[in-house]
C-alpha cells in the first residue's frame, strides 16, 4: 500500500509566537527526504504539529494523510494510520516497562481490539528479533520507559519502536543530534534496513541540522527550512553545497524574503481537542 | 441494561456490586449496640469468660471514648443503626462441597475456587461475621502453622490467644478500636512457630454483604523467632444506599529474627467507612512489611503501624490510595523507633480524580536513645483534576540525635508531554492515562502477589474509566 503525507502551506505557532510560515513538503511511499535548516527555523515545529501536539496550534493550512485531514485526528489516530516519529527529546513514563509499553503501542497499531493485546509470547518474539537487528541491549526492555537512559539509548530506544511499528512514514526529529559516529551509523544503518525490510515502501523524514546522518541514509530529496518555511530543495547534492556555504550563507539569501512575510488567519487546533483541563 | 447513575459512571462495572439475599441467616442480632448485644454475641460463640469480661469492659471503654475530630468525618455513622453480628450459617465449610450455594455463588464471582486452584496454601473467606470456608494445605499443618479464623482460634488454641490478644492494641487505643474488641467476629489467627518459613501467601477474601451491617473482624498474627509469614487480606463488598460501617483490629507480633508481611487491597463499596487499627510489634531483628492499597470505602481511615521495640527491628509500610468521587482516602503509617539501630520506610502513593480526596498521615517517633536508627519516608500524589484534592501530615518527633530521617514528598499532575507521548504511539487517550497511573503507583503494585498486583491494576482501569475527554 502507498502512503502519502501532504503539507499545504501550514501555518502554525506555539504561544504566541507563529513559527511556521506556509510550510510545503510532500513525503510518499519509498521517498526519503532529508529536512534541514538552523535553530529555529521550524523543522521540530513542523514535526510536532505532523504528530498532533497539542502544545502547537495550527494557523492555517492543510495537512492530508493519505487524503485524510491529518489535522483533525488525535495524535493515537495518527500513530496507528501509520505515521511515526522519533523524537528529539523522548520524555520517560517511571514505573512503566518498555515490553509493556511496547506490547500495547504494537497491538494498537497492528489494531487489536481495545483491552485486547497480542499475544505476550508474538510479542516477546518479535522485540527480541529487533533489538538483536538494531543492536540494542535487551535489558531496555525490562526498564522504565526512557527513564534514566543517556542520550544515545533514548535516540536507540526511538529507532527500535519505530522498528517495531513499522510505520508508513516516519519522521525522524534530530536523531542524529548528541549522538558520536558510531552510534549515528547503528541508527542510520537500522534505519535503512527498515526502509529495505518495507520492501522500499516506508516514507522517511529525516530532520537534521548536520549533514553528517546523510552520509549514511540517502536521501532523495533535500529541503533547506528557513524562518518557518521551505526556501529551497534538491536532490543529495544540496546537502554537501550546504555543507559549504553554512546556514549563514541560507540566512543571507533568505532573509529579505522572510521579511516580508505576515501571519494571518484563525487559530486552528493541532488536532481535535482530547486534551484532559488541567 | 447499564444504571447510569448522576455523576455518569456505570454502575455495571462495579463488579462486585451483586448481593445475595439475605434470608438465610442463621442468627442476626438487633440493631444497635448494647451490654445485651455483646453478652449475646460472646454466648452464641461459647466464649470462656474472660473473652466475655473483655468485650464488656471494652464496651465501657467505647461508650466514654468521644467520637474523632481529626482526620475523616466519622460524625455521620449510626451506631445504633447497625446490627453488631449476623451468622449466615451454622458451622464451617471444609471443603467447597460443604459451602452454601448462595454463598458459593459469591465465591465464584471473586474468584476464590480459581485462587485455590492457583496453589494459594490457604483459603480463609469471611463472609459476613463467620468464616465458612477455610483450608490449609497439609504441610503447614504438619509445621505447626495455625491458619484458622480468629473464633476457632480462640477455641482450639486459648492459651495462645489469651497471651496476645488485646495486647499490641489495647480498646483504650482509639473508640474504634474498643468498638471492635467489644463486638469483634472472625478474622483471622495465625500463628507460625519458631523458624517455619510459609512461603506460600496465606490469603482470606473479606466481604459486607448486609445494609447496615457492620462487620468487626480481628486478626491476630504471631510469629515465633525466625518464622516468616505473608498473610494477604483481600476486601470487596457489594454497592448498597445506605452506609456501612467496617472496624477491623490487627495485631501483629514478629519476634526476634522472624519476619511477616501484611498485605491488604480494600475495594469497599463507596458507601462503607472503613476505620481500621494495624499494629505490629517487631523485635530484635524482626522485619514487619505492611502493604496497603485502598481503592474503595466513602471514608478510610487506616494508619498501619510498627513499634520497633529492640534493635535491628525493621519496619516497612508501603501504601497506595485512589480516591474518586465522593471519596476521602485518609491511609498513612507509624514507624516507632523504640530501640538503637532500627530502621523504617515508608512509602506512600495517593491518587485522587474527580473531586476525591487521598493523602498520607503518618507519624515517625523516635524515642531518645534509638540511636543510629534510619528513617525514610517518601509520599507521592497525583492528582488527576481540577477539582480533586491531596493532603499530606507528616508528623515528626525525633528525641534522638544520632538519627538519619529523611522526609520527601511531591505532589504532581499527569503531564500533558506523557500523554502525547504514549499517544504518538497509537495509544488511546484513556489508556495513556491509565499507563501513566499504573506506573506511578509500580513501586507498590510490584510488591503484590501477580494475582493482587493483576487486580489493582484492573481496578485502577475501572475508576480511570471515563475519567478524561
Amino acid at each position: 500500500m502507498s502512503a502519502e503525507l501532504l503539507i499545504k502551506n501550514l501555518w502554525a505557532q506555539v504561544e504566541d509566537k507563529v513559527i511556521l510560515k506556509g510550510a510545503n513538503l510532500a513525503v510518499r511511499s519509498g521517498e526519503i527526504h532529508a529536512l534541514m535548516g538552523p535553530n529555529g527555523s521550524g523543522k521540530t515545529t513542523l514535526a510536532h504539529v505532523l504528530m498532533g501536539n497539542p502544545f502547537y496550534q495550527v494557523i492555517k493550512g492543510e495537512v492530508l494523510y493519505n487524503n485524510e485531514d491529518l489535522l483533525a485526528m488525535a495524535p493515537d489516530d495518527r500513530a496507528r494510520k501509520g505515521l511515526f516519529i522519533a523524537f528529539q527529546y523522548p520524555v520517560s513514563i517511571p514505573g512503566v516497562t518498555m515490553a509493556s509499553f511496547l506490547r500495547t503501542a504494537v497491538s494498537a497499531r497492528r489494531g487489536y481490539e481495545k483491552d485486547h493485546l497480542m499475544s505476550l509470547a508474538e510479542f516477546q518474539k518479535l522485540a527480541r528479533a529487533k533489538v538483536e537487528e538494531l543492536q540494542v541491549d535487551p535489558a531496555v526492555l525490562g526498564r522504565y520507559v526512557n527513564e534514566g537512559f543517556s542520550g544515545g539509548e533514548k535516540k536507540r530506544a526511538e529507532i527500535l519502536q519505530m522498528a517495531l511499528l513499522e510505520p508508513e512514514i516516519a519522521i525522524m526529529d534530530e536523531t542524529d543530534s548528541g549522538l558520536d559516529v558510531d552510534a549515528v551509523k547503528i541508527v542510520a544503518a537500522g534505519v535503512n534496513r527498515m526502509y529495505e525490510a518495507s520492501g522500499k515502501k516506508m516514507g522517511v523524514l529525516v530532520i537534521t541540522h548536520y549533514p553528517r546522518i546523510l552520509k549514511y541514509i540517502k536521501p532523495t530529496r533535500v529541503h533547506v527550512m528557513f524562518d518557518g518555511r521551505i526556501v529551497t530543495s534538491g536532490d543529495a547534492d544540496l546537502a554537501e553545497e550546504l555543507d559549504q556555504i553554512g546556514y549563514d550563507g541560507i540566512r543571507a539569501q533568505y532573509e529579505r524574503v522572510a521579511a516580508e512575510v505576515v501571519g494571518e488567519g484563525e487559530v486552528r487546533s493541532a488536532g481535535k481537542v482530547f486534551w484532559v483541563q488541567h | 441494561m447499564a444504571v447510569v447513575n448522576p455523576l455518569g459512571i456505570d454502575l455495571d462495572q462495579y463488579r462486585y456490586g451483586f448481593h445475595d439475599p439475605v434470608d438465610g441467616y442463621a442468627f442476626r442480632s438487633e440493631r444497635g449496640l448494647s451490654r445485651k448485644v455483646v453478652e449475646q454475641i460472646s454466648h452464641l460463640k461459647s466464649e470462656p469468660d474472660w473473652m466475655r469480661a473483655y468485650r464488656l469492659h471494652s464496651l465501657g471503654v467505647f461508650e466514654k471514648k468521644p467520637m474523632p475530630t481529626w482526620g475523616g468525618n466519622v460524625g455521620e455513622i449510626d451506631l445504633d443503626n447497625i446490627y453488631y453480628y449476623m451468622k449466615p450459617t451454622e458451622g464451617q465449610g471444609r471443603t467447597w462441597d460443604d459451602v452454601p450455594e448462595n454463598i458459593k455463588r459469591t465465591f465464584d464471582r471473586l474468584g476464590i475456587p480459581e485462587a485455590e486452584k492457583k496453589y494459594l496454601a490457604g483459603v480463609g473467606a469471611q463472609y459476613e461475621s463467620e468464616v465458612v470456608y477455610h483450608s490449609l494445605r497439609e504441610e503447614w499443618t504438619k509445621q505447626g502453622v495455625v491458619f484458622l479464623d480468629m473464633d476457632s482460634g480462640l477455641r482450639e488454641h486459648p492459651d495462645i490467644v489469651k497471651e496476645y490478644f488485646g495486647t499490641v492494641v489495647p480498646p483504650e487505643d482509639n473508640k474504634f478500636a474498643a468498638l471492635n474488641s467489644a463486638v469483634w467476629s472472625g478474622g483471622s489467627f495465625v500463628y507460625v512457630p519458631a523458624g517455619v518459613h510459609v512461603t506460600i501467601p496465606l490469603q482470606a477474601y473479606f466481604r459486607i454483604n448486609a445494609q447496615n451491617m457492620g462487620q468487626f473482624e480481628r486478626t491476630l498474627i504471631v510469629a515465633e523467632p525466625g518464622a516468616y509469614v505473608h498473610y494477604v487480606e483481600g476486601c470487596t463488598a457489594p454497592t448498597y444506599t445506605s452506609d456501612s460501617l467496617h472496624s477491623a483490629v490487627v495485631e501483629i507480633i514478629v519476634k526476634e529474627g522472624a519476619r511477616v508481611r501484611y498485605t491488604t487491597i480494600q475495594n469497599w463499596s463507596k458507601n462503607v467507612y472503613n476505620l481500621v487499627t494495624k499494629r505490629a510489634v517487631a523485635y530484635r531483628d524482626a522485619t514487619m512489611e505492611w502493604v496497603d492499597g485502598n481503592l474503595g470505602s466513602k471514608l478510610t481511615m487506616k494508619y498501619p503501624s510498627v513499634y520497633m521495640l529492640e534493635p535491628g527491628a525493621k519496619a516497612e509500610i508501603l501504601s497506595v490510595a485512589f480516591a474518586g468521587a465522593g471519596q476521602h482516602q485518609d491511609p498513612g503509617g507509624k514507624v516507632i523507633h523504640a530501640a538503637p539501630h532500627t530502621q523504617s520506610s515508608v512509602v506512600s502513593k495517593s491518587i485522587s480524580k474527580s473531586g476525591g480526596r487521598a493523602g498520607y498521615r503518618g507519624l515517625v517517633k523516635v524515642y531518645p536513645g534509638a540511636r543510629g536508627s534510619k528513617c525514610a519516608v517518601r509520599c507521592d500524589a497525583l492528582i488527576l483534576d481540577d477539582q480533586s484534592r491531596s493532603d499530606t501530615y507528616p508528623t515528626m518527633e525525633i528525641d534522638e540525635d544520632d538519627v538519619q530521617v529523611t522526609h520527601e514528598a511531591t505532589v504532581s499532575k499527569v503531564s500533558d508531554e506523557q500523554l502525547f507521548y504514549l499517544m504518538s504511539r497509537g495509544i488511546n487517550q484513556d489508556e495513556a492515562m491509565n499507563m501513566i497511573v499504573r506506573g506511578f503507583i509500580e513501586p507498590i503494585s510490584r510488591e503484590l502477589p501477580m494475582e493482587y498486583s493483576v487486580e489493582l491494576n484492573r481496578l485502577i482501569g475501572l475508576e480511570m474509566e471515563g475519567s478524561v475527554g
